[in-house]
């Protein structure tokens, strides 16, 4: 049972309905003038149209990138000028803070975060830039896009955890997301600048269909995404119920384990993940243990990264960062799914813990 | 110096919380116990434990070779 969504959706159909039709059809360079050509522009301006649509944001703030974290560098680097400020929230993405550690003019300030990982506008401080997730890729939690916005400062948000899950928050100046999170294809990522906004490519130029973007468009892959973009957030409602109520379950049964820390705001939340870290649980041995019995999960213990460093989102939080899974389901996940995993992970845990003679 | 003091130096997450986890018991309530961890998680954990665990988190300070210590007081 797939239960980590958070990192990357499985396809949506309408993805693959799209990207099939279109494989034969997008191969050309949709900057020519002859027929292919043409074809391959409309199939990408069709992308463009859905994705606009479904965003609720016009049609020339859409540019396609090739990934998420592309969407992100571009988008946050473009708003910040030369030496300005860069106010960001402690627990935004890695791909926020290799962004602003990239550019040696550029101040960046951590604002700090309470208990539920919400960003406390109170430290926000006077920056030129404010770098504002819509809500967290670990934890959930909702950020206060539109209040920290309206102040007037340009502010960056990273959307990529909840692009097609919610409606976008209002106020950014620029906004990433990333295909795969909502079961389009992996190497989309969709960046928004606002009209009228003042952003430049931090990045080589390239003589493309979109200045913002550089590289041969995948033309069927944006397709894809948009096809997907579209189901998702049509799907929205229905799913959103059923998935915070399946997560609620989970909250309230996970929080009858002992010495359970349950992470991230209960009800101020992405509707399909919640985090948790289980006292004295190495975080490898859980997912390892999980895994066994059919359950992939993430986790954010500095066991389980490639830097051996603990998640900096739970250490902001001040939330246990060792015995950490994070749990995010499908759009089609059950009940009988969900029972299933509860079934299986208190034994885990108080297996675990035994093992450790505790 | 701690009323109980924990080498768990070279030890990784979640083993130096484990450690005190085991051996808070040893000190009296209101004695503390000492955690010289080189665990980078453990500067987060320990203060979690505490929190978790109904204890007080005293604070950080070096050992004589620069690993952090981080004391706990026994509250219960």
């Amino acid at each position: 049972m797939y239960l980590d969504t958070a990192s990357s959706e499985p396809l949506h159909p309408a993805a693959r309905d799209a990207m099939v039709a279109a494989i034969d059809r997008g191969y050309a360079d949709p900057r020519r003038l002859h027929t292919a050509a043409r074809d391959a522009r409309l199939l990408l301006d069709n992308a463009r149209e859905a994705v606009a649509g479904a965003l609720g944001v016009r049609r020339d703030e859409v540019s396609f990138t090739s990934s998420g974290t592309d969407a992100v560098h571009r988008g946050l680097l473009g708003l910040a000028g030369p030496g300005a400020t860069v106010a960001y929230s402690a627990v935004e993405h890695s791909a926020v803070l290799h962004a602003l550690a990239w550019r040696p003019d550029v101040q960046a300030r951590p604002v700090r975060v309470d208990r539920a990982g919400r960003v406390d506008l109170t430290d926000l401080g006077d920056p030129d830039v404010v770098a504002l997730q819509s809500a967290n890729h670990e934890v959930g939690t909702l950020q206060p896009v539109e209040e920290a916005a309206s102040r007037g400062l340009p502010l960056f948000t990273d959307a990529c955890a909840s692009m097609g899950r919610l409606p976008l928050p209002a106020g950014w100046s620029v906004a990433a997301g990333s295909a795969h999170k909502w079961g389009g294809p992996a190497g989309v990522g969709v960046l928004l600048v606002r009209k009228g906004v003042r952003w430049r490519n931090p990045f080589p130029e390239d003589d493309r269909v979109d200045e913002r973007a550089t590289g041969f468009e995948n033309v069927p892959a944006a397709l894809g995404a948009a096809a997907a973009l579209q189901a998702v957030v049509a799907e929205r409602d229905e799913v959103d119920a059923r998935q915070r109520a399946l997560v609620d379950r989970i909250r309230g049964r996970v929080a009858q384990i002992p010495d359970t820390d349950v992470v991230g705001d209960p009800a101020d939340r992405l509707p399909h993940l919640v985090t948790c870290s289980f006292l004295y649980v190495d975080g490898e041995a859980v997912v390892d243990a999980l895994n066994r019995r059919g359950f992939e999960v993430a986790s954010g213990s500095a066991c389980t990264a490639s830097t051996l460093q603990p998640s900096h989102v739970l250490a902001a939080m001040h939330a246990l960062t060792h015995g950490n899974i994070r749990v995010s389901l499908t759009r089609d996940a059950t009940e009988a799914d969900v029972d299933g995993f509860l079934a299986a992970l208190p034994e885990v845990v108080r297996a675990i813990r035994q093992d450790a003679g505790l | 110096m701690a009323d109980l003091e924990l080498d768990c130096r070279g030890l990784l997450c979640p083993l130096p919380v484990i450690e005190l986890g085991r051996r808070i018991g040893e000190v009296e309530v209101g004695q503390t116990v000492a955690v010289a961890s080189t665990d980078a998680a453990a500067a987060h954990d320990v203060p979690a434990w505490c929190r978790m665990r109904g204890q007080e988190f005293v604070g950080a300070e070096p050992a004589p070779d620069g690993v952090p210590r981080y004391v706990v007081r026994r509250l219960s």
